[in-house]
């Protein structure tokens, strides 16, 4: 198999693998979830509440000034990479074209030297989060070997695309391969990782917000 | 595995529900719940990270209800939950969590930490890992009916002092009463001028009240300890002297997990809606106010600050209320940092006050309070938990503070408008 095969192999069946483990992936989580269900509350709940859970879902997004003081490399870091992988994601031109081949949906694509820009600022950012998470002793107490898995899958598509981009280590051919391959990874291990809170944060922040609420408190 | 284990194991199992699970799929383990942890952050030790707390609750929900994790269980990759970790755990699930709720307002992705530490409780104390202390305290409330052991001739000492002092009589089992008063035994033993502030603010604004002889006890330790069955019973106590009186409302008195118990874990544990509404005594004293039915003369001169109960503000929604009271008595009120629903816990709330081996642990955590107050400099701190006001109280000896730590119910009582007699 030379690199021209393994090109196609990626875009081809590798893709829909890897996207049909994704779905059946998320599926069977949520249905973990939801499955256990929970008992009614059957204690009288404050009104005013109404619609907290929905919107705890955004607020919990931006932090309590106070808290942010005390966190500030996890709060800054986690902002910078979160940020940086999704606008890579969704305006590098490439990716704009792809999602348009598959969806008929598009939109303006950022120039490309300010996503090069981003990408690199979103591996330092992913670095700075890694070494964090061993040197600091709270980070390294919690850590099991899927935080660090989920780390890696999250930073080699970066990773890959910029090399790829710039025609590093590897010919252009076998880099994306690399890079699409590696996406897969993503899309493979994403579902039976930490990588979930994705989607399963939304589900917390409602039942969070929904509970605070219930009580008269706006999470 | 032994009998106890099992027990343990299976009731959390039984515990374990969609929010939990939806927890543990979100943590992304950043570590940010320790920073909102006052039993992290005075002593920088990580195994106090709340969310580590819940460690084996964790496993047992990935090795049972999750394809990964019964896959690697099934592979013999996965640790069980055993009684030496459950044992190990017990310090971090009953020591060092007073249940305040705080990092449940911090976590990025939503998760409810405090309420799976309470969940976790279940497990821990079937087991048997639950502190001497807090079984102590849950054992005398079963047998005598109060955590402190105080039986009704104690209580009706009080009343009759309570009554010396007011020139008042205190109500005792009044059937169709509108009000039920509760008390907590902190209040019997240490505050009792309470009672005789109940009286006093009742009489002047015409309220029709009573006490139970037979449930005057406020305070759950079966919540504390994480004993369905038994926090069930003692809520029980109350609700059927409430319904027996036939009174409309119960009023949960200065103490902070009474509230919690009665107010929100009550009716789930017994399965059913009571007959009877329940307010807190911060709630009812603000209808009066509102009503026109609490006037009040003067006021505190010195600057004085509030400390906010956990589970009365944050965990509770009574967060207003107290400030406007203190907006009447106080001329120069102070508010700390991090107020209302984002206060510093006094460090003994969730059973830790009653767990002597957590002694040591609680005042090193008090250095937040201290902290606080030294910022603040005022020399009165008013609250409106007896609990709290113990363990503050405690601290502040401690550290040699010079802080008077005051109930906020008394405090509106002493500049009550009194009405003349046989108006």
């Amino acid at each position: 198999m030379n690199a021209m095969d393994l090109l196609l192999w990626s875009r081809g069946p590798g893709l829909g693998i890897a996207i049909g483990i994704f779905l059946f992936g998320m599926v069977l989580r949520l249905f973990e979830i939801y499955s256990l269900g929970r008992k009614r509350d059957l204690a009288p709940a404050r009104t005013g509440g109404e619609g907290s859970g929905w919107r705890t879902m955004f607020t919990r997004s931006v932090p309590d000034r106070a808290q942010f003081k005390r966190s500030p490399v996890v709060f800054t870091t986690g902002y910078i990479f979160h940020i940086g992988f999704f606008i890579v994601l969704l305006f590098l031109l490439p990716h704009i074209e792809l999602i348009r081949s598959i969806s008929g949906l598009s939109w303006p694509a950022l120039p490309t030297p300010v996503v090069d820009l981003i990408a690199v600022i979103t591996l330092i950012a992913l670095i700075v989060t890694l070494i964090y998470r061993i040197m600091d002793p709270v980070r390294r107490l919690l850590s099991t070997f899927g935080d660090y898995l989920a780390w890696t899958v999250t930073f080699l598509p970066v990773l890959t695309g910029y090399m790829a981009y710039h025609h590093l280590l590897f010919d252009y051919t076998l880099m994306l391969a690399l890079h699409i391959l590696s996406v897969e990874l993503l899309l493979v291990v994403f579902p039976f990782t930490k990588l979930t809170h994705m989607v399963t944060l939304f589900i917390s922040r409602w039942y969070n917000g929904e509970w605070f609420a219930r009580k008269g408190v706006a999470s | 595995m032994t009998a106890s284990l099992q027990k343990g194991i299976n009731a959390l199992r039984e515990v374990l529900d969609a929010p939990i699970a939806s927890y543990f799929s979100s943590c992304v383990r950043c570590g940010m719940c320790a920073e909102a942890c006052l039993f992290y952050t005075e002593t920088k030790d990580p195994k106090y990270t709340p969310i580590h707390k819940v460690e084996p609750l964790r496993r047992l929900w990935e090795q049972e209800y999750t394809l990964t994790g019964r896959v690697k269980k099934m592979f013999g990759l996965s640790k069980p939950v055993t009684d030496e970790e459950l044992e190990e755990w017990s310090p971090l699930v009953y020591d060092s969590c007073s249940q305040c709720g705080r990092c449940s307002m911090v976590c990025p992705v939503g998760n409810d930490i405090t309420y799976m530490i309470r969940k976790m409780r279940e497990g821990m104390a079937i087991s048997g890992h639950a502190p001497e202390g807090v079984i102590g305290a849950t054992k005398r409330t079963i047998e005598l009916g109060s955590p402190m052991g105080i039986k009704l001739p104690a209580l009706q000492t009080q009343i009759s002092k309570q009554e010396a002092e007011t020139g008042l009589t205190i109500p005792i089992d009044v059937q169709g009463a509108d009000y039920m008063a509760l008390l907590s035994s902190m209040e019997i033993i240490n505050f009792p001028e309470y009672l005789g502030a109940l009286a006093k603010i009742f009489h002047n604004a015409g309220v029709s009240w009573t006490l139970s002889s037979e449930a005057f006890e406020a305070t759950n330790s079966g919540i504390q300890i994480g004993v369905a069955d038994l926090a069930r019973d003692i809520v029980m106590r109350i609700v059927t002297a409430a319904e027996k009186l036939k009174v409309k409302s119960v009023i949960s008195p200065e103490c902070g997990h009474a509230f919690t118990a009665l107010r929100w874990e009550g009716p789930n544990l017994i399965g059913r809606p009571y007959g009877f509404k329940v307010v807190h005594i911060l709630e009812l004293l603000d209808e009066l106010r509102s009503a026109g039915k609490l006037k009040t003369t003067g006021k505190e001169s010195e600057a004085l600050t509030y400390h906010d109960p956990c589970q009365i503000a944050r965990r509770g929604g009574v967060v207003e209320q107290p400030r406007r009271l203190l907006g009447d008595v106080a001329a120069d009120f102070r508010e700390m940092s991090d107020p209302g629903v984002w206060n510093w816990c006094c460090g003994g709330g969730g059973g830790v006050s009653a767990n002597d081996r957590a002694e040591h642990l609680r005042l090193t955590a008090f250095k937040r309070k201290k902290a606080q107050l030294d910022a603040l400099g005022v020399e009165t701190m008013v609250t409106a938990c007896a609990n709290c006001r113990i363990v503050l109280e405690e601290g502040l000896e401690h550290y040699n503070m010079n802080v008077k730590v005051v109930g906020l119910t008394e405090l509106v009582a002493e500049h009550l408008v009194e009405q003349e007699a046989g108006k």
